[in-house]
C-alpha cells in the first residue's frame, strides 16, 4: 500500500497523544508498518501539540514533511490553521470546532481570529469541522474529545472500524471502556 | 510478540531482557520515560537520584558489585555527571554499564543543543546510536556485552526523534540477571595517580581494540546501491536518508565511537560522491576529513543546528525539493503556560508588578520569563538561580548599587543543585531573596517523584525532606513560608524579603495541581459589574478570555480550563469575579 501520512495537532492537555496510540496500535494489530512521534515534554497545559502517524508497509523517518499529510485532524481550528501547510494537495482535514483560547489571547496581547472557519475552508477543499466537544459530553465526559476525533476520521482510514474500536476497547481503562466507545461511535455518525 | 514502542520504552525493555539489575537516572526530555519504564517493567530495581553525578555515581557501584547498571539522563546531564564519567573510563567496569543519554536537537525542550558523540570522544568510551526502536531495544544487550568484553563503560545515545517515536520491536529472549562478584581491586578502581598513569595507557589501548572491532561488528553494516552517491550516517539522520534516497549506497553506523576506519575508506573508494548526514557537529565529518579521505557534501550543505530532515538532504543532493504550500502567518501563537491554578502564577504576578531582577533556573517556573510576566532575567543551568544572584549581589555591592536579586527555584533543582550554591551564599555573607517553588514533583518533565514527594519512583512510601529545616541547617537564618496564591500576602512577603539584609529564603509549599489533581470550583465574571479593565488578564491564564467582539469586550472565564485558584478575582476592583460553585469540569 502507499504510505499514508496523519498529523495530529491540538492544546496539550487535550488527549492528542492517545487518540495517536490508538491509531498506531490499529496499524500494529493490521499487520502493517508504523511509526508515530510526537515531541513531548512540558508537562504544562495549553502549548501547540502535533503529533504524526506513518503507516504503511514499510516505514522509513517517523516523521510527516510539511505538503505531505493525507490526513490532518485537528482538536481545536486555530492548530488547524497552523498545521494546514502539512496537507498534500487534495488532502483531507476534520478538526473540532471547539476554540481554546491561546495564552497570548488571554493575556490581551494577541486576538483570535474570528475568521478561522473561512480561511480553513479557503485553503482546504476537503475539510470537515463539527463540535467534538457536545459530542464527548453526551458520551459521558468532555476529555473523549480525542475519541469522537478518532471516530469521525475512521472511515478515511486504511484501517478497519472493527480492528480501532477492539484497540480502544484493550487501552481504555475500566470505567473509560463505555464513554469512550460512545465517543468513538458519536464521532462516527457525525 | 511484536509491539509498538518509543525507543525510551525499548530501552527499558531492553534492558529487562538483557539481565539488567540495577538503574539510576535523574529525569529530563527527551529520556525520562525510560526509568520510568523500567519502574514498569516491575522486577527491576530502579531509582530516581537527586541529580545526575549521583545517578551516574550510583550505577558505577552497581557494576562494581556485579550487576548490569544503567544510568539514563538528558545530553545536559551528563555535564553535571562528567566527572564521574571522564574517571570511570580510567577504571572500566564489572558488570557493563550502560550511560543512555538522550539529545535534543533542534531543542524542542532543552536550553542547549550539544551533541553527546563529544563525550564519546572526550571520554574515550564507546558509543552505540540506534535509528529506531528495535535498534534502541536490541543495542543494550550489544551494549552490555561491548562494555563486558572491552572493560569499558559504554554511552547509548538517542535523538528526540529516537527516544519518543514508535515503532515496531520484536523483543528477545529474556535472560536472567546474573550478579557477579563483589571483588576488592584497589589498582582497578583506586584512581590515585600511579594507578591512573598505567590505566590511561589501557584506555589507549582499549580504544585502538574497539576500532578493531568496530571494522567487523555487525552494527555497522553498509547498505551498496546506487554507485553515484555513498552517505555515512547513523541515528535518525539514517531513516531521512532512506527517505531521501531509497537507493542511494549507504555506510549506517550503530557504533558512532570509535569509527571504522578501513570500512569507511572501503566504502568511500566505491562510491562516486561521499556524502555526510549526520544532525549536529560534524563528528563523523571531521574524523573522516582527518583520515585523507574527501567528503563532498556535510557540513558545507548541511546545517549544524536544528534536526535534518529528508528535504534538507535532498537540497544539499542538488535534488528537487517538493514545492509545498507556506505555512499560514500571523495567527496568535500558542506557547506553554503556567497551568490554569499552577502556584508558579500568583508568584510571578508579583514579581512582575515589583520589576525586580529575577536570576531564574529550569522547571515550570522559567515560563515566568514569557510575556505578558517578563519577570525572569537570567537562566543558565539547573543551580544557577542561587550562584548567580550570588553573584550578581556581590558586585551590586561593590557597584554601590542597592538592590537585591531575587532567586526563584523548583524542589527538584533545589535538591539536583541549589543546596550547594545557597551553602555557598550562606557561608560567604550573600545577599539574595531567594523563592523555593516547593510544588513536592519536578513538575516541567511531567510530574516525577524527587526527595520531597515521599515516594520513590518504584511506588514505595520513603523518607519526605522538608526544605525549611535543611536551608536553616546550611546556615541561613531567616525563612519564611509563603503562600503564593494570596496576592497581597505574597507581596508583602517578598518586600520583606528585600528590604532585611542578608540571605532570606522564602518558601511556597502549594503542590502541583496537574501531578497531585487538586480541584477546585471554577471561577465565574458577573458581566455587569465587569467593565472590561482587564487587570485580571496580567495573570496569564489560558481560562480568561474576552468576550466575542462587541462594543465593549469584557472577561469571561471557560469553566472547561478553569480551575478555580482565585489568583484573577485578587486583581479584580469591581467584584466581578466570584467562585461559581458546583462541579469542576476543567480539562485538566
Ligand atoms: C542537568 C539537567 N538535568 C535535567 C534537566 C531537565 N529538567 C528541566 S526542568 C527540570 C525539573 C523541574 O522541576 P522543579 O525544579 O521541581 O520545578 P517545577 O517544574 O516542578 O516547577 C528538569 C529535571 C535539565 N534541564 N538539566
Amino acid at each position: 500500500m502507499q504510505i499514508f501520512n496523519i498529523v495530529i495537532a491540538g492544546v496539550g492537555g487535550q488527549g492528542v497523544l492517545m487518540a495517536s496510540k490508538v491509531l498506531a496500535e490499529s496499524a500494529l494489530a493490521s499487520n502493517l508498518d508504523v511509526k508515530q512521534n510526537e515531541v513531548h515534554g512540558m508537562a504544562q497545559r495549553g502549548g501547540s501539540v502535533i503529533s504524526f502517524v506513518r503507516i504503511g508497509d514499510k516505514i522509513n523517518s517517523p516523521v510527516v514533511m510539511p505538503g505531505s499529510a493525507d490526513l490532518l485532524i485537528s482538536f481545536e481550528p486555530l492548530e488547524a490553521l497552523r498545521y494546514i501547510h502539512y496537507l498534500k494537495p487534495g488532502g483531507r482535514l476534520v478538526y473540532n470546532k471547539v476554540s481554546i483560547n491561546p495564552s497570548t489571547v488571554a493575556a490581551g496581547l494577541a486576538v483570535y481570529p474570528d475568521d478561522v472557519e473561512q480561511q480553513i475552508a479557503a485553503l482546504c477543499a476537503e475539510a470537515k469541522g463539527l463540535d467534538a466537544l457536545s459530542i464527548a459530553r453526551e458520551a459521558g465526559n468532555g476529555k473523549a474529545v480525542n475519541m469522537v476525533m478518532v471516530g469521525t476520521v475512521m472511515q478515511h482510514l486504511p484501517l478497519k472500524e472493527e480492528i480501532i474500536t477492539e484497540v480502544v476497547k484493550q487501552i481504555s481503562q475500566n470505567k473509560g471502556v463505555e464513554v469512550n466507545l460512545k465517543a468513538l461511535a458519536g464521532g462516527a455518525a457525525a | 510478540m511484536k509491539k509498538i514502542i518509543s525507543g525510551n520504552e525499548a530501552i527499558a525493555l531492553g534492558f529487562g531482557d538483557a539481565g539488567g539489575v540495577f538503574a539510576s537516572g535523574y529525569p529530563g526530555t527527551p529520556s525520562t520515560e525510560t526509568l520510568e519504564e523500567v519502574a514498569r517493567l516491575g522486577d527491576v530495581y530502579c531509582e530516581w537520584a537527586a541529580n545526575e553525578k549521583v545517578a551516574l555515581e550510583a550505577v558505577i557501584g552497581g557494576s562494581i558489585a556485579g550487576g548490569r547498571s544503567l544510568s539514563t539522563m538528558k545530553h545536559v546531564g551528563v555535564n553535571v555527571a562528567a566527572d564521574a564519567l571522564l574517571t570511570l573510563t580510567y577504571t572500566g567496569v564489572n558488570a557493563g554499564l550502560i550511560l543512555m543519554v538522550s539529545d535534543d536537537p533542534g531543542m524542542h525542550s532543552s536550553q542547549n543543543e550539544q551533541d553527546s558523540r563529544n563525550y564519546a570522544k572526550f571520554a574515550k568510551v564507546p558509543m552505540l546510536d540506534p535509528a529506531n526502536s528495535q535498534e534502541a531495544y536490541d543495542m543494550v544487550r550489544a551494549g552490555f556485552e561491548i562494555s563486558e568484553q572491552f572493560d569499558t563503560p559504554l554511552m547509548l545515545r538517542t535523538t528526540t526523534r529516537i527516544a519518543h517515536a514508535k515503532g515496531l520491536v520484536v523483543p528477545q529472549e529474556k535472560v536472567a540477571p546474573q550478579i557477579g562478584e563483589w571483588v576488592k581491586d584497589v589498582p582497578k578502581y583506586v584512581m590515585l595517580p600511579n594507578f591512573g598513569k598505567l590505566k590511561h595507557v589501557e584506555v589507549e589501548a582499549r580504544l585502538l581494540k574497539l576500532q578493531e572491532f568496530a571494522e567487523t561488528t555487525p552494527l555497522n553494516r553498509i547498505e551498496m546501491g546506487d554507485t553515484e552517491v555513498g552517505i555515512i550516517t547513523s541515528g535518525v539522520s539514517y531513516q531521512h536518508v532512506r527517505e531521501a534516497c531509497p537507493n542511494a549506497s549507504v555506510l549506517k553506523l550503530g557504533l558512532v565511537h570509535p569509527l571504522p576506519e578501513k570500512k569507511i575508506r572501503e566504502f568511500a573508494g566505491s562510491v562516486k560522491r561521499l556524502m555526510i548526514v549526520e544532525e549536529m557537529d560534524a563528528i563523523f565529518e571531521e574524523q573522516i576529513r582527518a583520515m585523507g579521505i574527501e567528503v563532498e557534501i556535510g557540513k558545507n550543505k548541511l546545517p549544524l543546528c536544528g534536526e535534518i530532515n529528508a528535504d534538507l538532504i535532498r537540497a544539499a543532493l542538488g535534488d528537487k525539493v517538493p514545492e509545498v504550500a507556506a505555512p499560514v502567518t500571523g495567527l496568535p501563537q500558542r506557547p506553554p503556560v503556567f497551568c490554569p491554578s499552577c502556584a508558579h502564577r500568583g508568584l510571578f504576578t508579583i514579581l512582575s508588578k515589583l520589576k525586580c531582577f529575577v536570576s531564574g533556573d529550569i522547571g515550570c517556573y522559567t515560563l515566568g520569563a514569557l510575556p505578558p510576566m517578563n519577570a525572569m532575567h537570567s537562566v543558565i543551568d539547573m543551580g544557577a538561580s542561587i550562584s548567580a544572584a550570588h553573584g550578581m549581589a556581590k558586585v551590586n555591592a561593590i557597584a554601590g548599587r542597592d538592590e537585591k536579586p531575587v532567586a526563584v527555584i523548583g524542589d527538584s533543582t533545589f535538591f539536583h543543585s541549589g543546596i550547594t550554591g545557597l551553602l555557598s551564599m550562606a557561608y560567604n555573607d550573600g545577599n539574595a531573596l531567594v523563592i523555593i517553588m516547593d510544588n513536592r514533583t519536578t513538575g516541567m518533565t511531567g510530574g516525577q517523584e524527587n526527595p520531597g514527594s515521599g515516594v520513590t519512583l518504584q511506588g514505595v512510601p520513603t523518607q519526605q525532606v522538608e526544605i525549611a529545616p535543611l536551608v536553616k541547617a546550611l546556615g541561613i537564618d531567616n525563612v519564611v513560608e509563603l503562600d503564593a496564591y494570596d496576592l497581597k500576602a505574597t507581596e508583602a512577603a517578598i518586600k520583606k524579603g528585600l528590604e532585611t539584609p542578608g540571605p532570606y529564603v522564602l518558601i511556597d509549599k502549594n503542590p502541583c495541581v496537574l501531578r497531585y489533581k487538586v480541584r477546585k470550583p471554577a471561577i465565574h465574571v458577573d458581566q455587569d459589574k465587569c467593565t472590561g479593565c482587564r487587570a485580571c488578564l496580567k495573570v496569564a491564564c489560558m481560562a480568561l478570555g474576552l468576550t466575542a467582539s462587541g462594543e465593549k469586550q469584557k472577561v469571561r472565564v471557560d469553566p472547561n480550563v478553569c480551575n478555580g485558584c482565585g489568583v484573577c478575582t485578587q486583581m479584580c476592583k469591581f467584584d466581578a469575579m466570584h467562585e461559581l460553585g458546583g462541579d469542576n469540569h476543567a480539562n485538566l
